[in-house]
């Protein structure tokens, strides 16, 4: 097996918590903790979790937008945290993000033409003319008009403003694309359009995706691998088919069975077998011990609040190594008996 | 009309003004909705189903917004006709509603307590004591833990989730017989969606209520709705039972939207079905079917609109060509 694309290990964000007139730190959030991540040329990992859990955190920090506390990022081989600006001016070239509005990323006094060719110009790429048929060409593969060039970005609705982020993100053919909630406020018939012009450009251009979103429908037809992340920390890591169809953990067997289906014949049966998480999720200022999720788990036994449990193999347990089981990992101590 | 219709909408039409001139958003909607049911309005934004609800509970923005014709038709009494101080008794009693944003529909420097003794006071003819009394009892009933404790708290101190329970116990306060809940989960997370879509459907089988529940997610109208009508620019175009929407739908808007969710049971990375184009502006609607250009099923007799035609019972569509998808059965 060739050497992954990205290899995050031991991934960990804290930030401070300041209050009073001296700013003085009382407390940390602990917003990333201990995270391991690999991912392949052309490969997709799906990071999902709610509100808090972390997954935005470690997509803006594998692109340092957030410096890491520590653990270390490997991008082809190389550890990116240490990266003078320089050097990270030069992987924003391999390394590029999407977020959940494009409209905060972009700027919107800039025409869709000028804000397509800043790209090519910070890296001073091509002549004015081969940019002009650079950005008519993006234009023309995110399917926006290519009168779009002379509009500004308030001009377009939702979704072919996040058409126009995805154009500027692929301008320089990335290996990598963080997609931050990409397609999150996005109606569904929209959602679709954006979702296939993605697998389309990831098939082209081999393109590897991390795919963050709290929607886990979204999350898992995108993805050929999903990290569940929960406080900050991965529960469960599975193929996307696995991840659906053999849950492991209890936080994901409880995100699951949350999740609305558009079935109604199925909705009492549904109810009946459905795990309601009570409460919400506690402050990452001051996270549970042991277990994170042990103060909502159904299957919490008194253990789970001195003993954290580590990320462990499931592939051992697996008969003949299956397949889906491959990289497979849960964080729970009971996971075999539930 | 049917005895058992609580609420009925009749040819409603709403418009708005601006310096750009008028734009009618929602355009001879038709509704019932029957005594203890779950009516679930579904489309996507822009689509009138919010401007609907505004228009029932007599909450348009004012001046801009106004009911240009129709009747909402609330147990035989038409309350488009209501002077506003009679809608004001209505709205709270007999009829209320919880909003998708708790943070800007709670007042932030007041204490979420007193903002549900408050509406008490001002609905039913309580004293100071017994109205916190009271408000405790609601805080407890909507699943807030530690209610006395909860009484006192800034709607900042809450979560997200818990500010949705207030602003349901806000609305609960008077013991309405129609709630309308606007989009309530869409900013929680989702297994606190899931609590709250519980929470809803316990009390309205408690309390007999009537519900119009409005969502873009079909996900969520098939777990709450037990009738369903889905819009799309202005117009309602399709109306059914929630099982026979979703097993058979009959106008081809409800079937695209149906396929092109992402699903669970799908396979990974395979392409979705899309709908082509985007909604038009509501200056610059399509003649006759406004759904016409997007359609894979549309021909020239779609520039004439299509009526909303009962095509089997209870089941209402607003196509030429419901009969080419009942054959076609479901994609």
């Amino acid at each position: 097996m060739s050497a992954p694309l990205l290899e995050v290990r031991g991934l960990t964000k804290h930030f401070p918590v300041r209050a009073g007139v001296l700013m003085r730190q009382i407390g940390t959030v602990h917003a990333v903790d201990d995270v391991w991540l690999t991912l392949s040329r052309g490969e997709t990992l799906g990071l999902v979790g709610e509100s808090g859990c972390g997954k935005s955190t470690v997509g803006k920090t594998l692109l340092r937008l957030h410096e890491p506390t520590s653990g270390a990022i490997f991008f082809e081989g190389r550890d990116i945290t240490s990266l003078g600006r320089a050097e990270m001016r030069a992987l924003r070239r391999d390394v590029q993000i999407v977020f959940q509005d494009p409209l905060e990323s972009l700027n919107t006094r800039h025409s869709v033409g000028r804000i397509l060719e800043e790209p090519f110009a910070i890296h001073a790429l091509g002549t004015a003319a081969e940019r002009r048929r650079w950005v008519a060409e993006l234009l023309e593969r995110v399917g926006l008009p290519s009168d779009a060039a002379q509009r500004y970005p308030h001009e377009f609705s939702g979704g072919q403003r996040q058409r126009i982020g995805i154009a500027r993100a692929i301008a320089l053919r990335p290996k990598l694309l963080v997609c931050d909630e990409a397609v999150s406020a996005l109606d569904v018939s929209i959602q679709s359009q954006v979702l296939n012009l993605l697998l389309d450009l990831q098939q082209e251009m081999n393109l590897a995706l991390i795919f963050i979103a709290h929607d886990l429908s979204v999350v898992k037809h995108m993805s050929d691998r999903v990290a569940v992340m929960y406080l900050g920390q991965i529960v469960e890591y599975a193929s996307a088919e696995s991840i659906y169809a053999s849950p492991r953990h209890p936080y994901t067997r409880a995100l699951l069975s949350a999740i609305p289906m558009p079935d109604p014949t199925d909705r009492e049966r549904r109810r009946a077998s459905r795990i309601v998480l009570s409460g919400d999720v506690p402050s990452p200022i001051d996270p549970p011990s042991g277990c994170r999720f042990h103060p909502r788990c159904a299957f919490a036994r008194a253990d789970c609040a001195t003993r954290a449990p580590s990320l462990e193999s499931v592939a051992v347990s697996m008969q003949g190594g299956v397949a889906a089981a491959q990289n497979g990992a849960v964080a729970c101590h009971y996971w075999r008996e539930i | 009309m049917a005895s058992d219709v609580k609420l009925l909408v009749e040819g409603l039409a709403t418009e708005f003004t601006g310096d750009d001139g008028t734009v009618r958003v929602v355009d001879g909607v038709n509704l019932e909705l029957r005594a203890g049911a779950t009516l679930g309005l579904v489309g996507e934004s822009g689509c009138g189903k919010s401007v609907t609800a505004l228009s029932i509970m007599g909450l348009l923005p004012k001046p801009a917004g106004r009911v240009a014709a129709g009747r909402v038709v609330l147990d035989g009494r038409d309350l488009i006709a209501l002077p506003p101080e009679a809608m004001h008794t209505i709205r709270g009693r007999r009829i209320s509603m919880v909003f998708q944003e708790p943070m800007t529909a709670l007042n932030p420097v007041h204490r979420v307590g007193e903002q549900l003794a408050e509406t008490l006071r001002l609905h039913t003819d309580v004293g100071r004591g017994e109205a916190r009394g009271r408000a405790v009892e609601l805080l407890a009933e909507v699943g807030i833990p530690a209610p006395e404790r909860r009484f006192d708290e800034y709607p900042h101190q809450l979560s997200g989730g818990m500010r949705q329970r207030v602003l349901i116990a806000i609305a609960l306060a008077c013991s309405p017989d129609v709630l309308i809940a606007d989009e309530p989960t869409t900013a929680v997370d989702v297994t606190i969606q899931a609590q709250i879509l519980e929470l809803i459907d316990r009390l309205q089988a408690q309390r007999g209520m009537s519900v119009i529940f409005i969502t873009h997610d079909l996900g969520v109208i098939a777990e709450i709705a037990d009738e369903v009508a889905v819009m799309y620019c202005g117009k309602v175009v399709e109306r059914a039972s929630v099982d026979v929407l979703f097993s058979r739908p009959l106008h081809p808007y409800t079937r695209a939207l149906l396929e092109s969710m992402p699903r669970l049971q799908r396979r990974s990375k395979t392409r979705l079905p899309t709908i082509q184009g985007m909604v038009p502006s509501p200056r610059s609607l399509p003649k006759g079917c406004r759904f016409a250009n997007r359609c894979s099923f549309a021909t020239p007799e779609c520039g004439v609109e299509p009526p909303l035609a009962e095509v089997a019972a209870g089941h209402w569509v607003a196509c030429h060509h419901w009969r080419r998808l009942a054959e076609d059965g479901v994609g």
